[in-house]
């Protein structure tokens, strides 16, 4: 019995981390099958993450966080589309910079803001309306609002209120990204644009215009991970929150061989690794509370690098990736 | 209405200073095959990126069957009926058979229908011009030759009534070519006008109805192919008279200089590069080594010069076992001029004077004590330029602002100056043109005759056959027995190359 419900807690605790790497992760294999070296999703995560907490404790409504931390991230997106396709830079070095950059204006805007070391305040604390957050697509308190009978049929209530929808969407975004990338004429060229940029040019299609497709359709994605890091899993933003999930999602890219499935298992996996570290952490008794928390704290990345040098020999990437595109003469 | 598939008028491109194209007038005639010559780099595949719509012109127009072309867009050359094969094929390898052809003329947003329809037209296509390919293969697997069908279908499937082909055997063996060309010819039957872009005087001859030839960026001649010869078009490529044929004396082989037996080599992938290769060369004989592109030859080269240790197998040098670094194989008097000049021969950033001692910066020639004899170096470099003609002899300039064949002098140079008992050479005219291949041929020649041993390897099948006394060819890592070059013809050596040979592991195993 005990068991059962330590497997069912790490599942619903795997279920609450895995979101923020499926959305960054599928970013990476929009970008990364176009040819773009995309290390910028962890700043990116966290641009979104403080945005749409900012913007929805404005606004009061979650919603338009996550519009605005989407509006956010795709400009970062094409920052990085202007140093790496329109000016042929290194991808590393623009996305590393956007990372340093993201944690840098994140805690000095927060800071200015609301002055509170960085943090955002509080969304749907005392007297929310419910729709501060993003936790039901469409809060409780309105159906209340409407029916207030409701209240005697809680089952109803929460399905009507879809509690964690955003994780539903991340699946749904998995599936989605497969159906572009394979089934749609757009997600053909994006794959040659990532492997054989010559043969859409001389296709008669424009590399560019693909490349900044794929760095937008990233930062779209990027942003809702961000927003449903700050303003559905939890009720604020807080500095560096992103903790390093945007670098394990590319790591996921990479273990899921660059197919938005198997990227989607690699999410999965790494979900669980942090689910377990949540749990081995908090133990209270027996030979785990010898062990020191840092271990705990370390194990997941250590096991990413485990799980990725055993992976790393066969993948291969897109040919083209991080490498600009000239029309060579002759 | 006109009769010409392609009218070309005045067209002139700049890249900065470098004049590509100038003023260059061409009229190909419908349902024709046009051949355009020109060596490396005398401006044929920027014409012909201009007419597809890669570059812009600086000046000029463009008819396409009497309608005038729009530029700068693949997309109307497309619509107007103008397919192009390309040299470096525009195919992605993981990528399957249909999803390549379908690439730009995919029809509808959604994939499904658009791939079972290109299905259909595709299987009339290959039925109609006996272009047999596999829809769902995967193209990285394919063989080049029936990749070069891929790319010729995708044309096709875009209604090409023009196609261009641009050095379109360059990585095919000979029987591949020569079913390229009924392939052709099969296609100017039904009507397709094709223009074939090339630099070897023989396909020319062999399978266009006219010719062009371009020379420095300038048109310089039109030809009825059956009215013309390859020595006239080569004085015309070139601008002066050329001598197709290497005059050489018979050689006078003597002792064996270097001897392989049995060697193997497995690279850190795991994978077989070599395979029981046996052969000798003796001091005063070239033995050439034929084969396509990628079967071996460049490993060969390396573990002779070096570079890579054997798996096994025996390599003697005028008797003593092959040392075991490029440094000290050099002392045991080989010299090496490798395949790829740009990345092993040369540092192209360097000036020439540096780039001419690599591999022999140590040696008390050059170096006292640790300290370069810079001096010294630079009029001994200067020297040896005008010794082995390399244009400007200036040993103060970058390697890399130097031309191919200048390029490829100032290694010939390097090697040959220091008198080696065996001399490696890979691809010495590669890149090169016409002028500096006679050149660089006549040198090997000479070193022949001066008692080296010399180990040729060349994808050019001509240069095998006319410089070497023995060939042997590679393919797949096995090496063939070797045959008298005086004996042989390019027929059975396309054989040998295709591996039509008993192939034997060193356990003695048919393989």
């Amino acid at each position: 019995m005990e068991f059962i419900e330590l497997m069912l807690s790490l599942a619903q605790s795997t279920l609450r981390f895995t979101p923020i790497l499926i959305f960054a992760a599928m970013a990476g294999v929009f970008s990364e099958r176009a040819g773009i070296v995309d290390i910028g999703l962890e700043g990116k995560l966290l641009i979104g993450a403080f945005v749409s907490a900012t913007v929805a404790h404005y606004a009061g409504f979650g919603l338009a966080g996550l519009f605005a931390a989407m509006g956010a991230c795709i400009v970062f997106g094409w920052l990085h589309g202007l140093a790496t396709i329109t000016f042929r830079g290194d991808h590393v070095i623009s996305g590393l910079a956007i990372n340093f950059l993201a944690v840098g204006l994140t805690k000095t805007i927060g800071h200015a803001l609301f002055a509170k070391g960085g943090d955002t305040p509080n969304l749907g604390g005392p007297g929310s309306t419910g729709w501060e957050r993003l936790q039901g697509l469409i809060p409780k308190q309105f159906w209340l609002d409407l029916a207030p009978g409701l209240s005697e049929n809680p089952l109803l209530l929460n399905i009507l209120s879809i509690h964690g929808w955003l994780i539903i969407l991340a699946f749904i975004t998995v599936i989605g990204t497969w159906w572009v990338l394979i089934q749609t004429r757009f997600g053909l060229r994006l794959r040659f644009v990532g492997e054989e940029p010559q043969a859409i040019d001389t296709a008669g299609a424009s590399v560019t215009a693909y490349r900044y497709a794929a760095v937008t359709i990233a930062g779209a994605l990027c942003g809702i991970g961000g927003a449903y890091l700050s303003t559905s899993n939890i009720a604020s933003f807080t500095p560096g929150m992103s903790a390093d999930m945007g670098y394990l999602a590319l790591a996921a890219v990479i273990f899921g061989k660059w197919r938005p499935f198997q990227a989607m298992l690699g999410c999965l996996l790494f979900g669980f690794l942090f689910a377990v570290k949540d749990r081995l952490d908090g133990a209270s008794e027996g030979i785990l509370t010898q062990i020191p928390s840092q271990f705990f704290e370390a194990l997941p990345y250590i096991l990413v690098v485990v799980v990725l040098a055993g992976f790393v020999g066969t993948a291969r990437a897109p040919k083209a990736v991080g490498r600009p595109y000239v029309k060579e003469r002759e | 209405m006109t009769n010409f598939a392609i009218e070309l008028n005045g067209i002139s491109k700049s890249f900065g200073p470098v004049q590509a194209n100038k003023d260059i007038d061409l009229a190909v005639e419908t349902g024709t095959i046009h051949g355009i010559v020109g060596e490396n780099g005398a401006g044929k595949s920027t014409l012909m990126s201009i007419l597809y719509g890669f570059y812009v012109p600086d000046e000029g127009s463009i008819n396409v069957f009497g309608e005038p072309l729009e530029f700068n867009s693949s997309q109307k050359a497309i619509e107007a009926g103008i397919g192009m094969v390309h040299q470096h094929f525009m195919l992605g390898e993981p990528f399957s058979v249909l999803e390549n052809i379908i690439l730009g003329a995919e029809g509808s947003f959604l994939l499904g229908g658009a791939m079972s329809k290109a299905r259909e037209t595709l299987l009339q296509l290959s039925e109609r011009y006996g272009l047999s390919v596999d829809p769902d293969a995967i193209v990285g697997t394919l063989p080049v030759g029936v990749q070069q069908r891929v790319e010729i279908l995708k044309a096709l499937y875009r209604g090409a009534k023009v196609l261009i082909l641009d050095e379109p055997t360059g990585v095919l063996t000979p029987q591949e070519a020569d079913a390229l060309f009924d392939i052709l010819r099969s296609l100017k039957e039904q009507g397709t006008t094709i223009l074939l872009i090339t630099h070897k005087l023989h396909e020319i001859m062999n399978v266009t109805d006219s010719v062009s030839v371009i020379r420095r960026g300038e048109m310089v001649g039109h030809r009825k192919t059956e009215q013309t010869s390859p020595e006239e078009l080569a004085e015309l490529m070139v601008g002066r008279k050329v001598l197709l044929e290497v005059d050489k004396a018979p050689a006078q082989p003597k002792d064996v200089a270097l001897s392989v037996q049995g060697l193997n080599y497995t690279d850190e992938r795991g994978i077989q590069r070599l395979s029981n290769v046996n052969f000798d060369v003796r001091a005063g004989e070239i033995l050439g080594v034929a084969g396509v592109s990628g079967n071996g030859q460049a490993f060969l080269l390396e573990v002779l010069s070096g570079m890579h240790a054997p798996s096994s197998g025996r390599i003697t040098v005028n008797g003593a076992p092959l040392a075991k670094t490029p440094d000290l194989v050099r002392h045991q008097s080989i010299g090496h001029v490798p395949e790829d000049r740009q990345h092993m021969g040369l540092v192209t950033a360097f000036p020439a004077w540096e780039s001419g001692i690599l591999g022999f910066q140590a040696s008390a020639l050059y170096c006292n004590q640790g300290a370069m004899k810079t001096g010294l170096i630079k009029e001994a470099m200067g020297d040896l330029m005008e010794k082995f003609d390399v244009r400007p002899p200036n040993p103060l300039l970058a390697t890399a602002k130097f031309s191919g064949g200048n390029q490829q002098k100032i290694v010939l140079a390097r090697e040959i100056d220091k008198a080696p008992d065996v001399l490696l050479v890979g691809q010495p005219t590669r890149g090169v043109d016409i002028g500096a291949i006679e050149f660089i041929h006549r040198q090997i020649i000479a070193m022949r005759d001066a008692g080296t041993a010399i180990l040729l390897v060349s994808v050019e099948l001509e240069e095998v056959l006319s410089l070497s006394d023995r060939v042997v060819a590679m393919f797949d890592g096995f090496c063939s027995p070797d045959r008298v070059t005086a004996e042989t013809d390019e027929r059975s050596l396309g054989l040998l190359m295709a591996g039509e040979f008993e192939r034997t592991t060193s356990e003695g195993m048919a393989a």
